[in-house]
């Protein structure tokens, strides 16, 4: 999660002050890691010290902040662009699951038995997911539903990469 | 711990000369909800059936709350299933001249209710489920989640101590299933109802307590006890 950019986006749809940013952060984003308050005003600054937020006049008020940031042509752009531009969508050749397979089988180690572990792992994680999802806002059925998502992919790969364990053995074997 | 409301020891079957199960265990407590997975072919819905008398395996032991259920006649399986079991299929397998709420209202019936204190039990699973204003439809005028839904009130409606339910999403969008699943389980819990799900989807095996996988006609769980 990109937190300039996110912090644009708020400020797109209309200024705001820190704290109604930071509120709204964790609120929609932050999913039980809020944003410190020092990262906001921080992020703040760096996008003011590049031109892609102004800052308005302090307002008179209760509190320490009452600045209200706007953004800029240049924020608003930039926000833009990275909105339209897809995720890099990554193949995920070398990941920990699949070097530890194969280190497994080249080992002699007893693969079916990780997968199997890691399996439970996995599913285990997925439950804790769906309880979110069945008790939380729709917005927490978002976020769980993309890890649901990714996590079931996960064990697609591992079902059948433990069909395929003998075949992988013989196959790591000839090298 | 307490005895399992249901245990499964070494139970084998085969089909002709193709085994099925060879040797599977299992055991399911009473209020939870399992799922057992495994590849197409594996043995999984083989396994659900012997659990819920509807196939009578070769050899091993089931047993349903204390009693051995594996040796009874065809006659008293079919007892046991109508008073003690409820069921949910892939294809909802609502009898299609019958209205919806008739259909619900079809274990109740079969176990002897009135037919006017039966259909009033129907009717009122209906909004649980959102199936207001569905009572009088027949399944061709249903939607595949709708019939699901029904399906799964006739599953529940005599408050069955078990619940099975074969691929019960298997037929739905990802959308529909999840719904279906989340009232399945819903009700499941609110009334005690111990239900033993065969799913190949790990989204819909993440609604249960924990998973048992069936490979090869036998069962392994890491999630619990497996007997």
């Amino acid at each position: 999660m990109s937190v300039p950019l996110t912090l644009l986006g708020l400020l797109e749809r209309e200024p705001s002050h820190g704290y109604d940013l930071k509120r709204d952060y964790d609120a929609f984003f932050g999913r039980g890691k809020p944003l410190p308050f020092g990262q906001v005003y921080a992020t703040l600054g760096r996008l003011a010290r590049d031109g892609k937020v102004v800052v308005g006049e302090p307002e008179a008020g209760d509190g320490p902040d009452r600045k209200r940031y706007v953004i800029t042509e240049t924020g608003a752009t930039e926000f833009e662009d990275w909105l339209r531009e897809p995720v890099a969508a990554e193949p995920h050749l070398q990941t920990v699951l699949f070097s530890k397979v194969v280190l497994a089988l080249m080992l002699g180690r007893d693969a079916e038995h990780y997968l199997d572990t890691q399996r439970a792992a996995h599913l285990q994680r997925m439950r804790e997911l769906t309880e979110v999802k069945r008790s939380g806002s729709l917005v927490d059925a978002l976020l769980a539903d993309h890890g649901l998502f990714h996590l079931e992919s996960d064990l697609r790969w591992i079902d059948l990469t433990t069909a395929r364990l003998d075949a992988l053995a013989a196959e790591v074997a000839k090298r | 711990m307490t005895d399992p409301l249901i245990h499964a020891r070494q139970v084998t079957l085969a089909f002709g000369e193709t085994p099925a199960l060879r040797g599977a265990d299992l055991a399911v407590d009473e209020g939870e909800i399992l799922a057992i997975m495994g590849p197409s072919g594996s043995g999984k819905s083989t396994l659900l059936h012997c659990l819920a008398g509807i196939l009578a395996p070769d050899s091993g032991e089931i047993h349903f709350d204390g009693r051995r259920i594996d040796h009874l006649g065809e006659q008293e399986r079919s007892t046991l299933r109508r008073d003690s079991f409820g069921f949910v299929f892939q294809f909802g397998q609502l009898v299609p001249e019958l209205t919806a709420e008739e259909n619900v209202a079809l274990p109740l019936l079969l176990g002897g209710a009135k037919r006017a204190a039966a259909l009033r039990q129907a009717r009122s699973w209906f909004p649980k489920l959102g199936l207001d204003g569905l009572e009088a439809r027949r399944s061709g005028e249903l939607s595949g989640g709708q019939a699901q839904r029904v399906a799964l009130a006739r599953g529940l409606v005599a408050e069955p101590r078990v619940l099975f339910a074969d691929e019960p999403t298997g037929a739905l969008d990802s959308l529909t299933g999840e719904q279906v699943m989340d009232l399945l389980v819903g009700c499941a819990r609110e009334q005690g109802t111990t239900v033993v799900l065969v799913t190949h989807e790990a989204r819909i095996a993440a609604y249960a307590d924990r998973e048992a996988i069936v490979r090869d006609g036998r069962a392994t769980s890491l999630s619990g006890r497996l007997t």
